[in-house]
């Protein structure tokens, strides 16, 4: 017995709603941006189970992509949140309002 | 047997991931995002792209979490800002939404039974480095830039302002 296809999309798809609910529920940013790593985490799994389940390997080129790209935005979202603390003391996104939001 | 591993494998996962949004302590998140990303790279090894999960490790739990816990450390947050996360309004309509989006995204997969075709030198580095250094080249190259654009923009962000 293996796991099929629907294992790993199930498995993605969970761990994709687990990212959102934490984007939604928690209000510290940096857990907001773990939570944002979780949701990246889970396409690049859709992806990769996609590109074995056709035999190609493109899925996983793109996974790359988004691995770079992952890298790239936690570089600079962590940098504008030390930014914001230095600012505001503080990284609580609710009480961050000087965008008047 | 191979499905006894992918349930452990899910479980580290599942669980850590479930850690990462519930814990109070933001080291603790870390720490668990860390456990996550070692079940993904599994994982990966189980869908035969090893070179893949070698860089989830190297990229994500190396590179990535470092930058996390170095911002953590760096800001030193106070106990009482840890603590002060409570259930409210805007708590119970995420948790609502995600359980909607789940259910949305699991309702969809009942078509996707069939299992893996066996191939040979699936995920091997030769494959995937030929594939991108050919038919992905534009893409990588813009990737480059892409990361140029944002180690510029970070020492421009964190430079103090004098």
């Amino acid at each position: 017995m293996t796991p099929t296809l629907a294992h790993y999309i199930t498995l993605s798809a969970i761990l994709f709603s687990i990212g959102v609910t934490g984007v939604v529920c928690r209000r510290n940013a940096l857990v907001i941006f773990m939570s944002i790593e979780l949701m990246l985490n889970a396409a690049n799994l859709a992806f990769i189970a996609f590109a074995r389940h056709r035999g190609t390997v493109d899925g996983e080129v793109l996974a790359f992509f988004v691995i770079a790209l992952a890298a790239a935005e936690v570089a600079v979202g962590l940098a504008i949140i030390v930014a914001i603390f230095r600012k505001q003391g503080t990284i609580d996104v609710g009480e961050i309002r000087f965008l008047k939001g | 047997m191979s499905l006894v591993f992918f349930y452990v494998f899910a479980i580290l996962t599942v669980a850590s991931a479930l850690c990462v949004i519930a814990f109070r302590n933001t080291l603790s998140c870390a720490f668990a995002l860390v456990s996550t990303f070692f079940g993904v790279a599994c994982l990966y090894a189980m869908l035969e792209a090893h070179f893949l999960a070698a860089m989830q490790v190297l990229v994500y739990a190396g590179a990535i979490m470092v930058l996390f816990l170095f911002v953590i450390m760096l800001m030193n947050l106070g106990r009482e800002e840890i603590l002060k996360i409570k259930m409210s309004f805007v708590g119970v309509l995420g948790i609502l939404i995600g359980g909607y989006l789940a259910t949305i995204l699991l309702l969809r997969l009942s078509g996707l039974t069939s299992g893996f075709p066996q191939l040979a030198n699936f995920g091997g580095i030769r494959e995937v480095g030929r594939a991108m250094f050919t038919d992905f080249l534009v893409p990588f190259e813009i990737t480059s830039f892409l990361l140029l654009i944002a180690v510029v923009g970070v020492v421009v962000l964190a430079r103090r302002e004098t």
